[in-house]
């Protein structure tokens, strides 16, 4: 398998008041043409990963690393300028709320259609017709409407569709995907997870997959790397996560409530200090 | 067993005269003294308002309700809230920033007129798995679990007899989830509550309660044993199509 | 663990607080400690303290009586021998005149800022909180006392009660209020909504309570930053006032009224006009600077970490 995205040591690091706060502690790992899944619970700095991979890091952060390469290109050495060509055309970032990440006074077309036009010289038209075939990809039925309507009068799952509509229609090598469907319902969830999953397996692509949710993330992916206070504690392959080692991977299963098991308690999860100090697993293949 | 909260007819709206809308149509439950029930659904399907117009916070309402026994009308009076109490959803917004977990509590525990604040505010911290080392934090010096470890002893302070649940656990992380949902089924033992809750996870709901009310765009499609949502007995479409989508990611 | 093993420093600085005081002295010097790592704040902070300090003990650093006239020494230039900066019209020191003049502007800005807020905190939180006809009306009060234009108003009370320091200062505080009342109010309204508003109702606790113990705490925080950011604005307006000769009235060595008194030679002996000037522009700048700062420090949202 090629690799697309191949990082070492990446730390990051927020100096406060008590001395510099390392949110991310020397993390490696490569991804391919798969659906790597990194799970946390919150302040594991999952979600400070994906975003030291674009950059997106805002000070007082510190990103720093051996290296971030993309095709053997390290991002780390890009100026602010670069970085903004490789956020969206090579690699794109799907948030959690829709709410939050789409404008609320442009209509969704214009938004699509100004994403569109700042990454390829495109006619107004035919970005137009663009945007309506990446609506219809990810299963919008009435793109044309929904090009002229406004975020607030779509709901939470078309929301998050039109998102990764926007994000895709650059065609990127690598999408990452953060809590992409935490806030919304369950039956909308599996909608979603499943164009997601469609669109990356048709591309090509490379998705990281980033979620507090062991299921969720074991049932889709096909690596899963997890991450305790700023370290990866374990990589395993996703259909064997319910067989992982390490006792912190199989305490957060046990805490689950299991709908198909009743239990009278739930296991409680009992740190040990040690994992925080044990050294980052390699997360490369 | 005598009832604990009876609902027939209930219907619930927000807003004004011109653009009313109603939020709850018709739900009708009740729940057994020490029973622990169930309200599920997806957003927006009206759950949390049967919460809010039980409390007294949704006050446009109609139909009736009643506490162990005593109906209710649209005030609510100090009683009331001896007998009911609830626990929000989001811990980060339900602590006044400004107040420290010993305000909070002595505050709670002088409107219901008890004289032992000192005491009690240790013996409530004591209850909720907090030492008398949290008393003087503020909120930002908690976590998550520990500000919903507050919340819950906030909602204890009076000594009700019904807690009802708001998703208490859906801001919170797994293995913290699991604390404090084991905590809740510890107090309800020990204290002998009736709860009430509300939550879009079919599991921990089935974890927790015995009964679970389906409901989908602000009525009840369905009441239904939690045995047979496990065994996935049941008639309606709908909780089925939800059953799935739930049991589909416990794979 | 107990207190007297640690350094002062620690106490405060512990995690874990053993009491009321305790935790409450934890959260002002970590406050503290914010506001000292903003340096312009700390700049303004610093110039304040220098005018308290100088209304303060005004007859032991003037150099002459302010009041004292010497028409043979009037327009004196700066530097001039006894009279650093300069004579005016009457030949009266104007250093000394501005040291006891800082005593005015001093009294001026603790007057306004204790009536305007107070008033507009009241009116806010109580329209804000009670909704419906409290609101409309209480609203609607607001909304004409900010439609008047703030000089014009104020000229109109001075005009009505009759010029002098006293009812510059009540003129200043009724066009004041407005504001703070329509920012209580805002903030009130997102208070209201929250669960902890929700929870305490749950508790039995009335309006009086609520609004008193729950909500003010949360406003006064950003009305403490938007009064040091207004009194820059009000210590012009009485100046202001006092150019226009409605406010304190000669011989007072008020800022505004030295600059209007100094404002017929501004060509000629411009620095008769232009110190007192500069002194309103540092205390004024000083109370931005301040207020910006407080507004770190009380901010609610981010007093985390």
């Amino acid at each position: 398998m090629s690799t697309l995205l191949d990082v070492e040591n990446l730390w990051v690091k927020f100096p406060t008041r008590n001395g510099v706060f390392d949110a991310v502690r020397g993390v490696s790992f490569s991804l391919g043409r798969e659906r790597l899944g990194i799970v946390g619970e919150s302040g594991s700095g999952k979600s400070m990963t994906g975003r030291a991979i674009l950059r997106l890091i805002r000070s007082p952060g510190i990103v720093e690393a051996g290296h971030v390469s993309l095709h053997g290109d390290n991002l780390l050495d890009k100026s602010e300028k670069e970085m903004r060509s490789v956020r969206g055309e090579k690699i794109s970032m799907v948030m959690q709320d829709p709410k939050f990440s789409l404008n609320p006074v442009m209509t969704v077309g214009a938004q699509i259609i100004e994403a569109y036009r700042l990454h390829a010289k495109a006619t107004k038209a035919e970005a137009y017709r663009k945007s309506v075939e990446m609506l219809e990809a990810v299963a919008i039925r009435d793109p044309e409407r929904v090009m002229k309507a406004y975020p607030h009068e779509m709901s939470g799952g078309m929301g998050q569709r039109i998102m990764i509509a926007m994000m895709l229609i650059p065609n990127p090598e690598i999408l990452i995907a953060d809590e992409p469907t935490s806030a919304l319902d369950v039956s909308v969830q599996g909608q979603v997870l499943s164009i997601m999953d469609k669109l990356v397996k048709d591309r090509g692509m490379g998705l990281i997959f980033i979620s507090h949710d062991l299921n969720l993330v074991s049932q889709f992916c096909d690596r899963v790397l997890i991450m305790y206070s700023g370290r990866i504690v374990e990589v395993c392959d996703a259909d064997k996560l319910h067989e992982a080692k390490h006792p912190y991977t199989q305490g957060l299963l046990g805490s689950l409530p299991r709908f198909d098991e009743p239990r009278d308690r739930l296991q409680v999860l009992t740190r040990d200090p040690a994992w925080r100090d044990a050294p980052s697993v390699e997360g490369r293949t | 067993m005598s009832t604990a909260i009876s609902i027939e007819n209930l219907n619930v709206y927000f807003g004004e005269h011109h653009d009313l809308f109603q939020a709850v149509k018709n739900a009708s439950l009740s729940v057994e003294q020490g029973a622990s029930f169930g309200l599920v659904g997806e957003s927006g399907s009206g759950k949390s308002t049967i919460l809010k117009a039980i409390t007294g916070l949704a006050p446009q309402w109609d139909g009736s309700m009643s506490i162990e026994g005593n109906t209710l009308n649209h005030k609510r009076d100090r009683s009331f809230y001896k007998t009911v109490q609830m626990v929000f959803q989001d811990p980060y917004a339900s602590l006044h920033p400004r107040h420290s977990v010993d305000q909070v509590l002595s505050e709670t525990l002088q409107l219901h007129g008890f004289r032992d604040v000192n005491d009690r505010v240790n013996k409530l911290l004591e209850d909720v798995g907090l030492g008398p080392a949290f008393r003087f934090r503020y909120p930002h010096q908690l976590s998550g679990g520990q500000r919903q470890r507050v919340a819950i002893a906030r909602a204890l302070a009076p000594e009700p007899d019904i807690l009802l649940l708001d998703e208490p656990t859906s801001a919170l992380d797994v293995s913290v989830q699991a604390e404090i949902l084991n905590l809740l089924s510890d107090l309800r033992s020990e204290h002998g509550l009736t709860f009430l809750m509300v939550s879009h996870d079919l599991a921990v709901v089935a974890h927790m309660c015995e009964r679970a009310a389906v409901m989908q765009k602000g009525e009840i499609v369905e009441v239904i044993d939690i045995a047979d949502m496990r065994a996935g007995k049941t008639n309606q479409d709908y909780t089925a199509k939800l059953l799935d989508a739930s049991a589909n990611r416990v794979a | 663990m107990t207190s007297q093993n640690l350094s002062t420093r620690e106490w405060l600085l512990s995690d874990t607080p053993e009491s009321r005081r305790h935790a409450r002295l934890a959260a002002m010097y970590k406050g503290w400690l914010t506001l000292r790592g903003n340096h312009m704040a700390m700049i303004g902070l610093a110039i304040i303290v220098v005018l308290v300090g100088t209304a303060l003990f005004a007859p032991l650093l003037a150099p002459h009586d302010p009041f004292v006239q010497e028409l043979g020494n009037r327009l004196q230039p700066l530097g001039t021998e006894g009279h650093i900066l300069g004579t005016d019209t009457l030949g009266r020191d104007i250093l000394s005149r501005m040291i006891y003049g800082s005593r005015i502007t001093l009294y001026i800005v603790a007057l306004v800022a204790m009536i305007a807020p107070i008033a507009g905190l009241l009116v806010g939180t109580v329209s804000g909180y009670a909704g419906g006809w409290t609101d409309i009306i209480l609203m609607r009060i607001t909304d004409i006392f900010l439609a008047f234009p703030r000089l014009v108003l104020a000229l109109a009370f001075v005009a009505a009660l009759g010029a002098g320091i006293e009812n510059a200062v009540l003129a200043i505080s009724l066009t004041a209020w407005p504001p703070y009342a329509r920012m209580a109010r805002a903030e009130t309204l997102t208070i209201r909504s929250s669960d902890y508003i929700s929870a305490i109702r749950l508790q039995g606790a009335g309006p009086l309570r609520i609004i008193t113990k729950h909500i003010w705490p949360l406003c006064i925080s950003s009305l403490i930053v938007r009064v040091t950011l207004d009194m820059a604005g009000i210590i012009l307006a009485a100046a202001g006032l006092g150019f226009l000769g409605l406010g304190a009235q000669p011989p007072s060595p008020e800022w505004g009224a030295m600059i209007s008194e100094g404002r017929r030679f501004i060509l000629d002996h411009w620095w008769i006009a232009t110190m007192p000037g500069l002194a309103i522009f540092a205390v004024s700048l000083a109370f931005n600077l301040l207020g910006d700062g407080l507004r770190d420090v009380l901010d609610p949202k981010d007093s985390a970490s």
